[in-house]
């Protein structure tokens, strides 16, 4: 199975920009399915971006972004071939990492 | 979506042999287990994001003064050193893009917040020193309303607000 994050982290000089997409439903808990039941929320609270062992970016989510997030930041530091570690964890206590490579 | 399940409930049976084969061999010297004990998580939140860190408080504040107080315990001055990019109008509410960057220095978290959805508090970033203070996401917007990115400097809030016209809500049903 393939992972729910796709990243493409580029390194230009000192900065690496990074853009991250993760497969999740981000459900709200207001939105009603076909028979009119309402979807419980399903949506991820953490997001974290490890370089180095060093916390890089973390991203802090309520139900209000959009599924299947993206998300788009920069950071100095990093070198062309860096392991670059990203993870998150919904409200229901799921979660998925990924170790990317840094172009 | 739905796939995920299966593969990680794999991962985890996959996982248990291997702990009960540690912990049979282990559990034969004394405090084996309490070792066995303090290796297994300490691996896991390796792995893991951390959902204690997040802020349940403001996240769950209905008015978008309270979750701003809750974020940062103080009111956002106007600045225009705060850019706010978003869309004038916004056909579809579900998938708004918006961005948030500064020119501001000493910059430690960027908050963005949307008046008239449910719970006004969209997401928050805090920003570590080497990261830059720029963001980019996309977030579902109720209704028509005013954007406001916050961006936290030096101790001090700054804010830029917009407003975005919905046509096509993303969160009623």
């Amino acid at each position: 199975m393939a992972s729910t994050i796709r990243v493409r982290a580029v390194a230009s000089g000192d900065t690496t920009e990074v853009q991250a997409l993760v497969q999740h439903p981000m459900d709200s808990g207001f939105v009603k399915d076909a028979k009119g039941q309402l979807i419980p929320p399903h949506y991820i609270e953490v997001m974290e971006f490890q370089h180095g062992g060093k916390t890089v970016f973390t991203a802090f989510w309520g139900p209000a972004v959009a599924k299947d997030p993206y998300i788009k930041f920069s950071f100095k530091g990093a070198h062309k071939g860096d392991d670059l570690t990203i993870s998150w964890v919904d409200n229901k206590g799921q979660s998925d990492s990924l170790v990317g490579k840094i172009l | 979506m739905n796939n995920n399940n299966p593969s990680k409930q794999t991962r985890s049976r996959r996982d248990r042999p291997g702990q009960t084969r540690r912990t049979v061999i282990q559990g034969a010297l004394a405090g084996g287990l309490a070792g066995l004990a303090g290796v297994v998580p300490l691996r896991r939140a390796r792995a893991a994001a951390d959902a204690s860190k997040w802020p349940k408080d403001a996240f769950s504040q209905k008015k978008e003064a309270d979750a701003i107080k809750a974020l940062y315990g103080k009111t956002p001055e106007a600045s225009d050193k705060v850019s706010l990019d978003a869309p004038e109008i916004a056909e579809n509410g579900a998938v708004v893009p918006i961005s948030v960057s500064t020119t501001l220095p000493d910059v430690t978290s960027i908050a963005i917040i949307v008046s008239e959805n449910p719970f006004p508090l969209a997401a928050s970033y805090p920003i570590p020193a080497g990261t830059a203070p720029m963001v980019a996401n996309r977030l579902k917007m109720a209704k028509t309303s005013k954007v406001t990115a916050l961006v936290e400097s030096g101790g001090k809030v700054f804010s830029a607000s917009k407003e975005v016209k919905v046509t096509v809500g993303g969160c009623g049903g």
